[in-house]
């Protein structure tokens, strides 16, 4: 599952995602028919208008095994709001539909633990980094020390702890347009917090806290620049 | 009118459930005020730390958060029955019971009662419900003086001010602005009074005592109400709380119809899940419990409706009336911590209030609110009896887009997106499009609302070839 955000503006990140698996020695296909999991929308008050995309979200990924990622707000999406979105609609053969192909979508650092069973993949990145493990991924999915404990793997990967770490970054999708100021305000305190780590990298799970954080450290002028964890685990020497 | 279209909500006009401006804007303002920035960051940021400590001490803290809400979700199904159990019990101990369907017939009923009993000022407990029907205006109105005795609620009340914190009303003020406060408005006050806590304490003891013996009515809130033996429970740290419940000779209560428990032993649960998740204590300094009329004193309780009835008619919101104003949600929430309680524009502040005031009021007039969250999360993780906020504020502005709250060229937008999206062909060659925006660099002139994100922050520069464009190519 190519995220819109990471097909549209960051397709490093899928990119890195297909090497990363390919390298573990798993197949990867990417549904032609995918588009969009419909969060924004959902999260912006147009549920009712997603239903026809949560449909296709769900016809796209029908004949899936298991589907995978780089995205805990996506999937984190898919599995508490889809069937819900559905019920509500009425279309229960659709809900029925949702939940079972929720059940089987992770992501990435759920798969690679969990689901594979490593932490080590081999992956090589001499860089210091620190991580701001998102909201979705600690509050949404619990994914833990999950993307951690991948990182602690990476050889020469030095990771510096973030203060107040599980702190929001103030993206929240279309908040950081309706609230623009409340936005940045948190933006300013994220990346003081970045900045006093020393940090070559600031990586994280998600392409949209990426975006916003990338943002701010460019406008700042900030030498740490975003990766995203999938980056970071398809490098090698 | 709720969105049910039959159930009344709380009334315009009167209280402070409604801001004046849209959130947006009030905390654009509240942003710009440094000393309010850093007094909320030190505040929320130590309540915070304690509080995470006094949960952690508790092993079974997720079982009593389960038996929270499990009880609170009985007494929201069965709302009917134990409210008339409640008012049985309180008459049969000599009380008397007032049915308030809205904030105007509330302060009626208790300037009614104040003007009965001759009394010219009232002394009150810290009580959202009568900030909530604006009680303290409609006393003055009736040529009442109320008077504040909690510190902090004393402090605005001084201060000419309005609350910004369920806890903490005057979380916004530091000891310098206290200080200047009591000398300027507090009768009697030492011209000299320093900015030392135990000073401006003393200061406001010997303001208060007086007003503690001479008073002959007292206005407190409650708690909690215990349906089975008709006892009203009032939480609180100062002892301000019992002077008023026990020294006046007419004692009202005015208390919103959820703060109901079916039993006695439901106290259990909740005198363990309050005290720590709003002071961070293991147990509070006072507690108060009191059944119908004690010791020759007249008691009144006022039931406060309000636009709750409205609230319990959506199932997706309901939750909302769970709730029992510890306010860990604030302390942990990255948009209050950042804008404080004022930006609200109600009593009911930070992520609780942004799913409890537009239910009270109906989401016309506070249809902003539900946006002002990230949906972080930490609200739902911090509230003690598993109010699931974040789901709840999807659903709200849900309706403050059914009811046409959002601006027509964002309904616009998500429809030609959506039908972008029902297309892989479509979709495709959209993002592709975003290549267009390459030359322009990180800060294109963009026009509201997309400026508000390049006010801040750059913009990423649009790839040469989008994901599936790579893997049509060479990727598969």
């Amino acid at each position: 599952m190519v995220t819109c955000l990471v097909d549209g503006l960051f397709p490093d990140v899928g990119r890195a995602t297909v090497a990363l698996l390919r390298r573990l020695g798993h197949v990867v296909e990417v549904p032609d028919g995918q588009t969009c999991c419909g969060q924004m929308h959902i999260n912006t008050g147009y549920g009712p208008a997603a239903v026809g995309v949560v449909r296709h979200h769900v016809e796209a990924f029908a004949a899936t095994d298991v589907v995978v990622a780089p995205s805990a707000s996506c999937v984190g999406s898919v599995r508490h709001q889809h069937a819900a979105l559905a019920r509500q609609a009425g279309d229960t053969a659709l809900a029925a539909a949702a939940e079972a192909l929720a059940a089987r979508t992770y992501e990435l650092s759920e798969l690679l633990v969990d689901v594979l069973g490593v932490t080590d993949v081999g992956a090589y990145y001499p860089h210091r980094v620190t991580w701001h493990p998102t909201c979705h991924s600690l509050r949404v999915l619990g994914v833990g020390d999950r993307p951690r404990r991948l990182l602690e793997a990476v050889e020469g990967l030095q990771l510096v702890d973030l203060p107040d770490a599980a702190d929001c970054c103030g993206f929240g999708g279309t908040f950081a347009l309706k609230n623009a100021a409340v936005s940045a305000a948190m933006l300013d305190d994220k990346l003081r917090r970045i900045a006093a780590t020393g940090a070559e990298r600031c990586a994280s799970g998600d392409a949209s806290c990426l975006m916003q954080i990338g943002g701010g450290l460019s406008r700042s002028g900030s030498p740490t620049r975003p990766v995203h964890l999938a980056e970071i685990l398809a490098a090698t020497r | 009118m709720s969105d049910a279209g039959w159930i009344p909500v709380a009334p315009p006009g009167v209280g402070h459930l409604r801001g004046g401006r849209p959130f947006p804007q009030e905390a654009a303002d509240a942003l710009a005020d440094a000393t309010l920035r850093s007094n909320l960051t030190g505040a929320t940021t130590r309540i915070r730390a304690k509080r995470d400590a006094a949960v952690a001490e508790v092993p079974d803290w997720e079982q009593l958060r389960a038996a929270g809400a499990a009880i609170k979700d009985d007494v929201l199904a069965h709302l009917d029955t134990y409210l008339l159990q409640l008012e049985e019990q309180v008459t049969a101990r000599g009380g008397t019971v007032h049915w308030a369907a809205d904030a105007v017939e509330a302060n009626r009923i208790v300037v009614d009662l104040v003007r009965a009993a001759r009394a010219d000022e009232v002394v009150k407990v810290k009580s959202m419900a009568t900030q909530e029907i604006g009680l303290n205006e409609a006393l003055a109105a009736a040529g009442v003086a109320p008077i504040e005795t909690d510190l902090a609620e004393l402090i605005v009340q001084l201060g000419d001010d309005w609350p910004s914190h369920f806890l903490v009303p005057a979380i916004h003020r530091n000891r310098t602005e206290i200080r200047d406060i009591f000398r300027r408005a507090m009768p009697g006050a030492d011209p000299d009074l320093p900015d030392e806590p135990a000073a401006l304490a003393e200061a406001s003891r010997r303001y208060l005592r007086a007003k503690f013996l001479a008073a002959g009515v007292a206005v407190s809130g409650a708690n909690f109400a215990v349906a089975e033996t008709g006892t009203l429970a009032v939480v609180e740290s100062e002892g301000n709380g019992r002077m008023c419940l026990t020294l006046p000779r007419t004692l009202v209560t005015v208390m919103g119809i959820e703060k109901l428990l079916p039993r006695w032993a439901d106290l259990e649960v909740f005198m363990q899940l309050l005290p720590r998740s709003s002071t961070a204590e293991r147990m509070n300094p006072y507690t108060s419990f009191w059944s119908g009329a004690t010791e020759g004193q007249d008691f009144h309780l006022v039931l406060l409706d309000n636009g709750r009835t409205a609230t319990l008619a959506d199932p997706a919101g309901r939750a909302a009336l769970r709730c029992i104003r510890c306010s860990a949600c604030l302390n942990v929430c990255p948009v209050y911590e950042r804008v404080g309680g004022h930006a609200y524009g109600s009593v009911y502040p930070g992520p609780i209030g942004a799913v409890l005031s537009p239910q009270l009021t109906g989401i016309e007039s506070n249809a902003t609110l539900p946006f002002a969250s990230t949906l972080c999360g930490a609200c739902y993780q911090a509230c003690p009896v598993a109010i699931d906020i974040p789901t709840m504020l999807v659903h709200l502005r849900e309706r403050a887009v059914a009811a046409g709250a959002e601006p027509i060229t964002e309904r616009a937008a998500m429809r030609a997106m959506a039908w972008l999206m029902a297309s892989p062909r479509r979709w495709g060659a959209g993002l592709a499009a975003l290549r267009a925006g390459r030359p322009l660099g990180p800060r294109p002139p963009l026009p509201p609302p997309l400026s508000g994100w390049t006010s801040d922050r750059d913009l990423p520069r649009p790839p040469a070839r989008t994901f599936r464009q790579w893997w049509d190519a060479e990727g598969r």
